[in-house]
C-alpha cells in the first residue's frame, strides 16, 4: 500500500468536533412546514421564489407534514380560534425543531388589538427568532434565517433541550382534549 | 379465473367524513372543509372559516378614519391597492370629497397593475392546486409580481401594504422613474401573458381536469351574490367598472370578456382575458395622464375628518369581485359602523353545490379557481 | 330601470302597511320596512321588480334599536342600489325573518350577523356561529361588548365546551 505523503494528509483528513458536525448538518437544510396563516405567508413564498431564493440555504423544500419538518415559521395573525391548531402542529413536529415568529402579528398581535387575536405566539410556544415587520421584506426573512443558523451553530449537544434530562425551557402547554 | 359479482349482491358501503384544513398544503390560507365522501366522490361539503377572524370591524370603530386605512390593506392581502380604493370611494361618497384628475389616473394605473398581478397569481396557485407543485407556475407568476411590486414600492413606499390611496386622492406623486419603467413593463407583461397562454391553455391534462368541473350556472351565481371573474365566466356580463362607472373608467375603451361554460377552464380563460384588457387600460392611462395636484385633502385635514351624519355604501370591482364598504357616521371622527362587504365570502356561497358529485382532488381545483383570500373571508 | 317613485308606489299598493318610512336626505335611496312583512316584500322585490342581487346584509347597533340593512342591485335589469332597513326595537331578543330562500347570498352573512350581533334569523337552515367558535360567549360587535385583548388561557373554558371546532 503506498504511503501517504505529508502534503496529502491535510487535504484528505478533517479534524473537527462532534458539535460542529452535528450543528453543520442541522443548519444546512432546515425544512420549514408549509404553514401560511395570512399576509406574511405571501412574503415567505416570495422569498422562496426566484428573486430572493432560499434554496441556497437548503430551505426551499416546504414539507406539508409537520413530522418531516424542522422549522415552524409562524407567519400571520394567530387568532384565538386558530391558536390550538398551531399548538397541535408544533407538538406534532419531531425534535430538533425551531420556531421563527415572522411579522408583527406573530410577535405581539400586530395592529389587531381585538377580542379575537392572540397577542403573540410566544404565549403558547417557545420562539427562537423574531422577525419584525408588517410584512417583513423577503430580505428581512433571509436575515432572520441567517440569525437562526448562527443560533444553531452555537448550540452544543450537551445543552440542547431535546437531549436534556430535565427540560431546559418550559414545556409548551398541551391543548385540552375536546369532550365528546 | 375472474370472479363475477352478481349485480343483485352489492357491497355495503359507508360514507366517511374527513377534515381538510385549516392547515393544508393548498396555499389559500386557513380554510377548513368537512367533506363527506363515498369512496372518492364528494357527497357533502361544509365550509368552516373564521380562523383568520381578526375583529377588524370592531377595532375600526375605535380608530379614526385615516387610521383605518392600514386595516383595509390587510383584507385581501394580495391586492392592497384596490382595497384602499374601495374604502376611499366609500368615504368620499359619505363626506362628499372630490378627487383631482391626476390622482384618478394614478389610481387607475395602479389598480389595473394590481389586477394583472392578482390574476397571474390566481393562475399560478390554481396550477399549484392541480398538482404542478414545488411551485413552477407560482415561481413564474411571482417573478412578474416582483416587477410589479417594484413599481408599487416606487410609488407607495411599501411592497405589499401600500396604504397609498386615501380619500381625496393618493398620498404622494409618482417619482420620475415611474413612467419610463412602466413603459418598459407593459409590453413585457403582455409577452408574459401570451407565454402563460401558450404554455398552459392547451395542456391536455389541464383540459381533462378542468373542463366540466365545478360548473356554475348564471342564475345561481346571481342569486348567490357571486361577483367578479367567477360571475363573468358563467355568462353574466356584469362588471362594476362599466355598470357604476366609478372613477374615470368611462373614458377608457376596454371590453368585458365573458365566457359561458362556468367551469374551472372558463374561469382560467376569463382571468387571462381580463389581464389583457387591464394592460389595454394601463396603456391608455399612461398616454392621457395630466399634470396637477394628487390630493384634495392633505394629511392634516384627513386626520381630522369628521364626515356629516349619514351612511354610504361604496363598491369597486376588485380583482376578485365586488368589494364594498358600508360606513355609518355619527358626526364624530370615528366611524360608528365599519362594514366590509367581503368578496371572497360571498364567492364561497355555492362551494358545496359546485363540488358535490366530483372527486376529492377536484374540490381543491374548484377552490383554487374561485380564488379566495382568507383575509377577506374572515376579516 | 325603475325610478324611486315607481318602486315606492308599487310597494305601497302591494303591501300597504309594510313601508314604514322613507328617510329624507340619505345619500343612498333607503326604504324602511316592517320586519314581519320582510319575507313577502323580498319575494316581491326579486320576482316582480327584478332586484335579483342581494349584495350586503349587515346590522347596526343603535342605542334604542337594531337596524338590519340590506343592499340590493338588479343585475339583469340594470337597477342601481336600493337600501332596505328593518328596525328591530326588541334588543333583548332580536328576531328577523331570514331571506335565504329568496337570495342565497344571505346564507353566510346572516350567520355572521347572528354570531357577531346576536340577531336571530328565523327560517335559516343552519344558524350557527361562523367566525367565532360554538362555545364562545357574547356577541362582539354589540356596542356594550368591551373590545379588549384576551390571553390564551382566559378563553380556555369556552373552548372545552365545544365538541368539534
Amino acid at each position: 500500500m503506498p504511503a501517504m505523503n505529508d502534503e496529502e494528509i491535510p487535504r484528505n483528513i478533517l479534524l473537527t468536533t462532534v458539535d460542529a458536525v452535528y450543528n453543520w448538518g442541522r443548519r444546512g437544510s432546515t425544512w420549514p412546514v408549509m404553514f401560511g396563516l395570512a399576509c406574511c405567508a405571501i412574503e415567505m413564498i416570495a422569498a422562496a421564489c426566484a428573486r430572493y431564493d432560499i434554496a441556497r440555504f437548503g430551505m426551499e423544500l416546504f414539507r406539508p407534514s409537520p413530522r418531516q419538518a424542522d422549522l415552524l415559521i409562524v407567519n400571520g395573525t394567530i387568532t384565538q380560534k386558530m391558536a390550538p391548531q398551531v399548538l397541535r402542529i408544533y407538538n406534532q413536529m419531531a425534535e430538533p425543531k425551531y420556531v421563527i415568529a415572522m411579522g408583527s402579528c406573530a410577535i405581539s398581535g400586530g395592529m389587531f388589538t381585538s377580542y379575537a387575536v392572540l397577542q403573540g405566539i410566544d404565549e403558547i410556544i417557545p420562539v427562537d427568532v423574531y422577525i419584525p415587520g408588517c410584512p417583513p421584506r423577503p430580505e428581512a426573512l433571509v436575515y432572520g434565517f441567517m440569525k437562526l443558523h448562527e443560533k444553531i451553530m452555537k448550540q452544543s449537544i450537551k445543552t440542547v433541550p431535546w437531549f436534556a434530562k430535565e427540560p431546559a425551557v418550559r414545556p409548551a402547554p398541551q391543548p385540552q382534549p375536546a369532550s365528546e | 379465473m375472474s370472479v363475477q359479482i352478481p349485480p343483485t349482491e352489492r357491497l355495503r358501503t359507508d360514507t366517511i367524513q374527513i377534515n381538510m384544513g385549516p392547515h393544508h398544503p393548498s396555499t389559500h390560507g386557513v380554510f377548513r372543509m368537512v367533506l363527506t365522501l363515498d369512496g372518492e366522490t364528494v357527497v357533502d361539503l361544509e365550509p368552516r372559516f373564521g380562523y383568520l377572524h381578526r375583529g377588524i370591524e370592531k377595532t375600526a370603530e375605535e380608530r379614526t378614519y385615516v387610521q383605518n386605512v392600514p386595516f383595509t390593506d390587510r383584507l385581501d392581502y394580495i391586492c392592497g391597492i384596490t382595497n384602499n380604493w374601495a374604502y376611499a370611494l366609500a368615504l368620499e361618497k359619505l363626506a362628499g370629497i372630490e378627487v383631482p384628475e391626476r390622482a384618478e389616473y394614478i389610481r387607475v394605473i395602479l389598480g389595473e397593475l394590481t389586477r394583472v398581478m392578482n390574476h397571474m397569481l390566481a393562475i399560478g396557485f390554481l396550477w399549484n392546486d392541480l398538482g404542478a407543485t414545488t411551485f413552477t407556475p407560482v415561481v413564474y407568476a411571482f417573478r412578474e409580481r416582483e416587477r410589479i411590486l417594484d413599481l408599487i414600492e416606487m410609488a407607495a413606499g411599501s411592497r405589499m401594504m401600500p396604504s397609498y390611496i386615501r380619500a381625496g386622492g393618493v398620498v404622494a406623486d409618482l417619482p420620475e422613474e415611474f413612467m419610463p419603467r412602466l413603459q418598459k413593463l407593459v409590453p413585457h407583461l403582455k409577452r408574459f401573458i401570451d407565454e402563460m397562454d401558450t404554455m398552459l391553455t392547451k395542456n391536455e391534462i389541464f383540459r381533462a381536469r378542468a373542463v366540466g368541473v365545478g360548473v356554475l350556472k348564471a342564475k345561481d351565481a346571481i342569486n348567490a351574490g357571486i361577483s367578479g371573474p367567477v360571475l363573468r365566466a358563467s355568462g353574466v356580463p356584469y362588471d362594476i367598472r362599466k355598470v357604476d362607472s366609478y372613477s374615470i373608467y368611462d373614458r377608457f375603451d376596454f371590453e368585458v370578456p365573458v365566457h359561458t361554460a362556468g367551469d374551472v377552464y372558463a374561469r382560467y380563460l376569463q382571468r387571462l382575458a381580463e389581464a389583457r384588457q387591464s394592460l389595454r387600460i394601463i396603456e391608455q392611462a399612461m398616454r392621457d395622464i395630466p399634470e396637477g395636484p394628487v390630493t384634495s385633502l392633505p394629511y392634516k385635514q384627513l386626520s381630522r375628518l369628521k364626515p356629516p351624519k349619514g351612511e354610504a355604501y361604496g363598491r369597486i370591482e376588485s380583482p376578485k369581485g365586488e368589494l364594498g364598504f358600508y360606513l355609518v357616521s355619527d358626526g364624530s371622527n370615528k366611524p360608528y359602523r365599519f362594514r366590509i362587504r367581503s368578496t371572497s365570502l360571498l364567492n364561497l356561497t355555492l362551494l358545496r353545490e359546485m363540488c358535490i358529485g366530483h372527486k376529492v382532488a377536484d374540490v381543491v381545483t374548484i377552490l383554487g379557481s374561485i380564488d379566495i383570500t382568507l383575509g377577506d373571508v374572515d376579516r | 330601470m325603475l325610478t324611486h317613485e315607481e318602486i315606492l308606489s308599487r310597494l305601497r299598493e302591494r303591501f300597504p302597511e309594510a313601508v314604514l318610512d322613507v328617510p329624507e336626505g340619505m345619500i343612498d335611496f333607503t326604504i324602511v320596512i316592517a320586519p314581519q312583512a320582510w319575507h313577502d316584500v323580498a319575494l316581491f322585490l326579486r320576482d316582480e321588480l327584478g332586484y335579483d342581487f342581494l349584495t350586503n346584509v349587515t346590522a347596526v347597533d343603535w342605542p334604542d334599536r337594531f337596524e338590519v340593512v340590506y343592499h340590493l342591485y338588479g343585475v339583469q335589469a340594470g337597477h342601481p342600489l336600493l337600501t332596505i332597513k328593518l328596525p328591530v326595537t326588541d334588543k333583548e331578543n332580536p328576531v328577523v325573518p331570514s331571506v335565504v330562500d329568496v337570495w342565497r347570498s344571505a346564507d353566510f352573512q346572516e350567520r355572521e350577523e347572528y354570531d357577531l350581533m346576536g340577531i336571530r334569523f328565523e327560517g335559516h337552515p343552519n344558524l350557527k356561529r361562523i367566525m367565532m367558535w360554538e362555545g364562545y360567549e357574547g356577541h362582539p360587535l354589540r356596542k356594550d361588548f368591551q373590545n379588549r385583548t384576551y390571553s390564551y388561557a382566559e378563553l380556555e373554558p369556552t373552548r372545552k365546551a365545544t365538541p368539534d371546532w
